[in-house]
C-alpha cells in the first residue's frame, strides 16, 4: 500500500548516490548488493559505486555463474545465497552470559547481551525476501513469546525494496504468490529502468526521505515500462510448485517411494536451510570464556538435516536422510499453513541453486505430491 | 519486556536420590520477590540451567501451591543432567519458566480420571496426582496404573501407598519383569485395564511414557468407548528455546515446548506413531 503523502517520481540513476547520503545523513548503515567472492552479497555499503553495476547471473540446480552482462543496471540480477535473514536472525549470536563469582556454584548472575544495534537501512529487498521477512516478524515477535534480540535489530531497519526485473532459472515467486512485486514491509521502492529508478515511500520514514531527494515527476511512459518489466519476469519463470497449500498431498504420502530417491542423493549438508530465507531453526550452546570468568550462552543456526536436531533419551527420532528430507519437505510446503497461515516457501529457489547435487524442490514436490508411485 | 531466555538464578536447598540415576533437586530462587511471583501448572516445565554447560527442560513435580519450595525430578542421561546430578544442597542453577501447556485439571474437576504412565519416574504425571490428591474431593473415581520395565525401575513406593489409601482410588502397578517379592502383576499395564474404574463417558484419561506404550493405552481407552477429546498425553521432543523459536520441538505443525508439552490426543493423532516425526 503506498503511503498517502508518497509521489511517484523518478530518480535519475547519476542520482543514485544521493539516496545513499540522505540515508546516512538520517542517521543510517547504509546495507547492498555488492560482489564478493563470485557471487551477490548484502554488505555495507559506503558508496554507490560498489554497488553491482553490470552485472548478471546465471543459476540452475547447482550453479551459480556471476558475469559482466554489458549494461548500466545495479539490480539486473536474481539474489544471492543470502540477503535479509542473517542481517536479522544472525547465524550466531549471543544471548546472555552468566558469571560463577564464588567456588561450588555458590552464586551465579545472570547478564543480558541484546545487541546495540545501528539503524540500518538496506538497499536492494526482494519481494520474496520480504515475503519472509514477513514470516519470521510472526515468528520471533507475534507468536507467543517476543524475541528481543531480532526485535532489537528489525526496529531500526529501513527497507529500500526494488521489484525484480532478472529473475533466475530457479526463481518460482510468481507461482508462490511472492513476487516478483514487492508486497510487505518496505519503506521506499523502487524499480530499476535503464536510465535510472521510479521511487515511492510506503511509510512515513520512506516519505522522510524521499522528499528529500532531487527527483523528477516520473512519465506514464516509465511507470508502463517498470511495469512491463516486473509481469515480464514473472511470465518468464518456468519452475513452480504444484499448488500453494501441500499440506494434504504430503500427508497423504507420507511413505512415497521418492522419499528415499531423494535420500539417495541428498549428502544431508543443510545447505537448503541455510540458505532458505524463511528457516528459523537454531540451537543453543553455552561456552565458558578460557579465563574461567564466564560463560557466554550462544544461539547458532542449525538445521534438521542434522542428526543432532532431533536427539533426545538417546535416539534419533530422524536417523535417516530421508526422514530429514521429508521433515523439511513437508513442514516448509506442509505444517507451515497451519503455523504461519502460509507456505514457508517464498519461491526464491536459493535451495535449489545452492544444493550441492541440484535437488529442486519443485520438482521433488511435483512427484510426491501426485500421489503416483511408480516414479 | 523481559527476556524469555534469561534465567534466573536459585538455589538447591535440598537433594534426594530417588534411585540410582533418578534424583530431585528441590529449588528456590534466590530473589523472594520472584519465588513468590513464581506460579505454575501442573504438566508445565522449566528450563534449568548448569554454569558453563548449558539448559535443559525438567517438569515440574511439586505442588503448585507450594510457594517455598520448586521440585524437578531428573534422571542423569545427557550431559547437562550428569554434571547436574553432582551438585550439592547451597549450590546455585538457573532456572526460566514456567513454559507450556499444563494437564487438563479444570475439565477434569467433577470427572473420573484414569493416569496411565510407563517408564522411569515420569514426573510429568507426579505432579498432577499429588495436585489431585490434595484436592481430592473435586475429582469422581481415580486410577492410577504405572508400568514399570523391572521391578527395581519403581520408585515413589511411599507415594503409591499414600494414593492406595486416599478415597475411591485404585493404584495398580505392574512390571514387565519382577523379583520374587514384587507384590504387584508382572507383565503389561494393560493387562491390569478390566480392573480400571471409570465411567467412559465422564472420564479423563492422562497419560505420559514411551509413545508405543501410550499408543497402546489409547487404542484401548477408544475401544472402551473413551472419546478422542478426553485423552491427554505429555510428548517429549528435543528442546533448545521452550518458546517456539528454535524448532527443534515440532512435532508436525506443533511446537511442544509451547503448545504442549500436554496435549489433546484428538491434537496430534494424526502423526503420533508415525516414524521420523
Ligand atoms: S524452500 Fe527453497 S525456494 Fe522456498 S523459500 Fe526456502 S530456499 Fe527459497
Ligand atoms: S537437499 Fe541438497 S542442500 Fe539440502 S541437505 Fe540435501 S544435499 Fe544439502
Ligand atoms: S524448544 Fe525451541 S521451538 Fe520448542
Amino acid at each position: 500500500m503506498t503511503n498517502k503523502n508518497s509521489k511517484v517520481e523518478f530518480l535519475p540513476r547519476s542520482h543514485f548516490q544521493e539516496l545513499i547520503e540522505h540515508l546516512q545523513q538520517a542517521g543510517y548503515t547504509c546495507v547492498g548488493p555488492q560482489v564478493h567472492e563470485h557471487a551477490i552479497h548484502y554488505a555495507e555499503l559506503a558508496h554507490a559505486d560498489f554497488l553491482p553495476q553490470g552485472m548478471s547471473e546465471e543459476q540452475s540446480p547447482g550453479q551459480y555463474r556471476l558475469h559482466e552482462a554489458g549494461h548500466d543496471r545495479y539490480f539486473a540480477w536474481a539474489n544471492g545465497p543470502q540477503a535479509l535473514k542473517p542481517l536479522l536472525f544472525t547465524p550466531r549470536e549471543a544471548l546472555w552470559q552468566s558469571s560463577n563469582n564464588c567456588e561450588d556454584n555458590a552464586s551465579l548472575c545472570f547478564k543480558e547481551l541484546i545487541p546495540e544495534q545501528r539503524p540500518l537501512a538496506v538497499i536492494g529487498a526482494r519481494a520474496c525476501d520480504l515475503a519472509a521477512l514477513y514470516i519470521h516478524d510472526k515468528h520471533f515477535l507475534q507468536h507467543g513469546y517476543r524475541d528481543p534480540y531480532y526485535l532489537a535489530r528489525r526496529k531500526n531497519m529501513l527497507l529500500i525494496a526494488v521489484n525484480c526485473t532478472h529473475p533466475a532459472d530457479t526463481c518460482f515467486c510468481a507461482s508462490t504468490g511472492d513476487g516478483p512485486r514487492a508486497t510487505y514491509g518496505y519503506d521506499l521502492l523502487l524499480n530499476e529502468l535503464d536510465d535510472g529508478f521510479i521511487i515511492e515511500s510506503h511509510s512515513e520514514k520512506g516519505v522522510a526521505i524521499q522528499t528529500q531527494l532531487n527527483l523528477q515527476a516520473a512519465e506514464a511512459s516509465q511507470l508502463e515500462q517498470a511495469n512491463d518489466a516486473v509481469e515480464q519476469a514473472a511470465a518468464r519463470q518456468t519452475r513452480g510448485l504444484p499448488a500453494q497449500n501441500l499440506s494434504q498431498p504430503l500427508l497423504d504420502n507420507l511413505h512415497h517411494p521418492h522419499w528415499e530417491e531423494v535420500a539417495q542423493r541428498c549428502l544431508s549438508c543443510g545447505n537448503c536451510t541455510a540458505v532458505c530465507p524463511t528457516c528459523f531453526c537454531h540451537s543453543e550452546l553455552d561456552e565458558p570464556v578460557l579465563d574461567g570468568s564466564h560463560s557466554v550462552h550462544y544461539r547458532q543456526w542449525d538445521s534438521c538435516f542434522c542428526q543432532k536436531h532431533s536427539y533426545i533419551h538417546g535416539m534419533t527420532i530422524r536417523d535417516t536422510a530421508g526422514l530429514r528430507y521429508r521433515q523439511w519437505m513437508t513442514h516448509k510446503l506442509g505444517s507451515w499453513h497451519e503455523q504461519f497461515g502460509r507456505s514457508g516457501c517464498v519461491g526464491c529457489g536459493r535451495c535449489i541453486t545452492w544444493c550441492p547435487v541440484g535437488i529442486d524442490i519443485t520438482e521433488e514436490a511435483k512427484v510426491i505430491c501426485s500421489g503416483d508411485q511408480h516414479d | 519486556m523481559t527476556n524469555p531466555y534469561l534465567p534466573y538464578e536459585a538455589t538447591i536447598i535440598e537433594r534426594i536420590q530417588e534411585s540410582p540415576n533418578l534424583f530431585t533437586l528441590r529449588l528456590c530462587f534466590t530473589d523472594p520477590k520472584l519465588q513468590s511471583d513464581y506460579c505454575f501448572e501442573p504438566g508445565q516445565f522449566n528450563m534449568l540451567y548448569l554454569y558453563g554447560v548449558g539448559e535443559i527442560p525438567i517438569s515440574i513435580v511439586s505442588d503448585p501451591k507450594d510457594e517455598h519450595i520448586i521440585d524437578h525430578t531428573i534422571r542423569a542421561v545427557g550431559r547437562v543432567t550428569n554434571a547436574m546430578s553432582n551438585l550439592k544442597p547451597g549450590a546455585r542453577i538457573g532456572i526460566r519458566g514456567p513454559y507450556g501447556r499444563g494437564w487438563p485439571i479444570l475439565e477434569a474437576e467433577q470427572r473420573d480420571v484414569v493416569v496411565v504412565t510407563g517408564g522411569l519416574g515420569c514426573a510429568p504425571v507426579v505432579s498432577v496426582i499429588n495436585y489431585m490428591s490434595h484436592r481430592r474431593e473435586r475429582f469422581g473415581k481415580l486410577n492410577i496404573v504405572q508400568g514399570v520395565k523391572h521391578s527395581n525401575d519403581f520408585i515413589w513406593r511411599d507415594r503409591y501407598d499414600h494414593w492406595r489409601e486416599l478415597p475411591d482410588t485404585k493404584v495398580l502397578l505392574a512390571a514387565d519383569d519382577g523379583e520374587p517379592i514384587w507384590p504387584w502383576h508382572v507383565g503389561r499395564v494393560t493387562d491390569l485395564f478390566d480392573q480400571l474404574e471409570f465411567n467412559k463417558d465422564h472420564v479423563i484419561v492422562m497419560l505420559c511414557g514411551p509413545e508405543g506404550m501410550m499408543r497402546v493405552v489409547i487404542k484401548h481407552m477408544l475401544e472402551q468407548g473413551v472419546a478422542a477429546k478426553d485423552i491427554w498425553l505429555s510428548m517429549e521432543r528435543n528442546m533448545q528455546c521452550a518458546v517456539g523459536h528454535c524448532g527443534h520441538c515440532q512435532f508436525g505443525a506443533k511446537f511442544i515446548c509451547k503448545d504442549g508439552p500436554v496435549f489433546c490426543y484428538e491434537d496430534v493423532k494424526s502423526l503420533l506413531g508415525q516414524r521420523g516425526f
